[in-house]
């Protein structure tokens, strides 16, 4: 007993539960490697990864305003996929009206064509969300059941309305002079329009970080995140923050979607509730909620899907819901399982 | 009798009573009361979805789990007895041992996905069950080796049940009586039987279980029910009848291929039923099946005329073209889960 002294100490994690704690983080890294030593060839490893990279990016920037929508108010739209297709629809009809400017060989007009068609799609899709969130999900808040029977009503009404609009027929558009083609980096081709979509996704990566570390709105979503009665009780307007972050959720959606619709170069009503697909598994796969967990899994899937397309291309779409499964299997909430104070 | 039959869950208002009559009757006179083989062609599918919308009824308002996987259980069950009828020939053992098999893989994939997903949160169900299930679709139409991939597998059923066969020569009421009356038949009591047998189910100790564990979960394991186990049992129990709804579908168009068991159109269709005729009650799935399916038939008629006469305005003549049916079920489908979250069938109930 003599020897029990009591001291005061500071334990540290063991390294063990540091790695572990970090262990998403090589994630990508590990199925790259992976991914070069199935393939063999550096090159069309560059290529496949390049191309992993930006369907990934795209993939996350649908994902992240599903994601933080779930967060901050606890919905799930399975409504997003419309907005991803009338993003798409919205901005290809820019892109017609500007067909001279897209044929031009100047970069300038074709960004600027670029800019113009994202920028009116994600005022379009914003301004339908806000309809969607009034109309549609306001009534059923805290209501998981009603919610995913809803928002499915509000996606086919919205494919059926696109339809209307837009006519059945799927649009064909050849993407911008300067982005067809391909830059040639160690023997490797890679898509200019690929470089393009990596390095926004990594934009809107880090400015979203920004905005919900630097911000004061940021620091209300993520506190809005944590225990949304709280804010309320402190006097914040929290339905009006609901609003506002769901607007801009279904704006990356249309941003998503006009990207997505110069990468396939074809758009139909159907788009969007196609590429939900791997967004609920990146959403899954990242924890609910999370922006580096969703920025992470849309990395993986986008990357496996390539890989595994160029390998076994019929297991593409399995392989990431085995990718899911494993990851399940692992941290059965995600990468990244966000707290909740209640 | 009748209450037996019914497993003491009579349908508790005249009107709800008179209609449900009138549909029975209906599909079971049908042939000779609607001749043409469109017509019979819409009873059976009415049959068949009967089943696979009172299985999904089984999970969505009884147990309230969503799934967006009913398809693939719908499609495995198809693909089970398609193939053996493939691979074995026209006969009534490839019939049973497809429909059985069918059945099993069915059980046996729902008791995976259960076990997967079924402790988490509804939400992560439902994403979870749409990519399996979309998976499962994209796998299926490629792997066109076995499974004819997206054109699908034709096939010969017993002699005894194509319209070649003739039971006898005569016509009766203005009908042949050939082997398609006698699919038709089949496919009609097979469906009555599955839908009794659901209806069972849900009235028996079991699926009071559900209904508690659908109201407050929390609750319930708290009384003692092991809520994941009762959860995955049910899960299970709808996949298989799922199954057997799309083995009758498989015997019935002689044909099966991912647009007619697997695609998420169904899906959504299986979804508007359920909602629209009322959750939580087996005859909801009937009315809801009976309304849904002479709407997808008759309503675009009805539109037709419509678009017609209004001719010329630009946007309204668009809004109600036939070919926009789905818009007019969808906006329904969304007011009935506000106002009327019992489906008609709570309407004809009065409550």
């Amino acid at each position: 007993m003599s020897d029990s002294l009591i001291k005061p100490r500071i334990e540290r994690p063991p390294l063990s539960e540091v790695i572990e704690a970090k262990a998403p983080l090589f994630l990508v890294p590990v199925l790259m490697l992976i991914g070069l030593l199935a393939i063999g060839s550096g090159s069309t490893w560059l290529t496949l990864t390049a191309a992993g990279l930006a369907m990934g990016m795209m993939i996350f920037i649908m994902a992240s305003g599903l994601t933080v929508i779930f967060g901050l108010m606890d919905v799930i739209n399975f409504g997003h996929g419309a907005f991803i297709s009338l993003g798409a629809f919205a901005g290809f009809t820019i892109l017609g009206l500007l067909g001279g400017w897209i044929e031009s060989p100047s970069i300038a007009l074709n960004l600027g064509a670029v800019l113009l068609a994202v920028a009116f799609a994600m005022l379009v899709t914003g301004l339908a969300g806000y309809g969607f969130e009034r109309l549609i999900v306001k009534a059923v808040y805290g209501q998981h059941l009603k919610q995913i029977l809803v928002t499915m009503g509000g996606l086919v009404v919205t494919q059926q309305l696109i339809y209307v609009i837009w006519g059945p027929d799927e649009i064909v558009l050849a993407r911008p002079t300067a982005f067809q083609g391909s830059f040639v980096v160690l023997g490797a081709a890679i898509e200019k329009y690929r470089v393009l979509a990596i390095a926004i996704g990594l934009a809107l990566f880090v400015a979203m970080r920004l905005v919900l570390s630097r911000t004061r709105i940021g620091l209300l979503v993520r506190a809005g995140v944590q225990n949304g009665e709280m804010v309320e009780a402190l006097g914040y307007p929290i339905q009006k923050l609901f609003l506002a972050v769901f607007m801009v959720g279904c704006a990356l959606a249309g941003l998503g979607g006009v990207m997505w619709g110069l990468y396939q170069e074809t758009i139909t009503a159907h788009m969007g509730a196609e590429v939900m697909i791997s967004v609920f598994i990146v959403v899954i796969i990242g924890g609910l909620g999370s922006i580096e967990g969703c920025f992470i899994g849309a990395m993986l899937v986008g990357l496996l899907t390539n890989y595994t397309g160029f390998l076994i291309p019929k297991l593409a779409l399995v392989s990431t819901i085995l990718l899911m499964g494993a990851v399940l299997m692992w941290r059965p909430q995600g990468l990244y399982p966000v707290v909740k104070a209640h | 009798m009748m209450m037996k039959l019914l497993s003491g869950d009579s349908p508790r208002s005249k009107m709800l009573s008179a209609v449900l009559l009138l549909i029975l009757f209906g599909l079971m006179f049908a042939p000779f009361l609607f001749p043409g083989t469109r017509s019979l062609d819409t009873a059976a599918r009415i049959c068949i979805f009967i089943v696979l919308v009172a299985s999904y009824d089984l999970l969505l308002g009884y147990t309230g789990v969503v799934s967006f996987a009913h398809t693939m259980f719908f499609g495995i069950g198809a693909y089970g007895t398609a193939l053996a009828l493939v691979n074995m020939g026209a006969s009534y053992s490839a019939i049973v041992l497809g429909t059985v098999c069918g059945a099993l893989v069915a059980g046996a994939f729902a008791f995976v996905i259960a076990l997967f997903s079924l402790r988490v949160k509804a939400i992560f169900f439902a994403m979870m069950t749409l990519a399996v299930a979309s998976a499962f679709l994209v796998l299926i139409s490629q792997l066109s080796g076995i499974t004819g991939g997206e054109d699908g597998l034709s096939y010969r059923i017993p002699r005894e049940m194509t319209p070649a066969f003739k039971l006898i020569k005569e016509k009766v009421l203005g009908v042949r009586l050939n082997g398609k009356l006698i699919t038709y038949y089949v496919v009609f009591f097979s469906s009555l039987c599955l839908f009794l047998v659901l209806l069972r189910m849900v009235n028996s100790p079991f699926g009071r279980v559900l209904q508690a564990i659908r109201e407050n979960a929390f609750r319930a394991e708290a009384i003692g029910y092991k809520v994941v186990r009762y959860r995955s049992v049910a899960t299970i129990l709808s996949a298989v009848m799922a199954a057997l709804a799309g083995s009758l579908m498989a015997i019935w168009l002689r044909y099966t291929g991912p647009a007619t068991t697997l695609s998420m159109d169904i899906m959504v269709d299986i979804l508007l039923m359920v909602v629209i005729g009322g959750m939580g009650s087996m005859y909801g799935a009937v009315i809801g099946a009976v309304l849904f399916l002479l709407t997808q038939s008759y309503l675009q008629d009805l539109l037709g005329i419509l678009q017609e006469s209004l001719g010329s305005l630009p946007v309204v003549s668009d809004v109600v073209s036939p070919e926009r049916w789905l818009l007019w079920l969808g906006i329904l489908f969304i007011c009935s889960i506000y106002w009327f979250p019992k489906g008609v069938v709570g309407r004809l109930r009065g409550t």
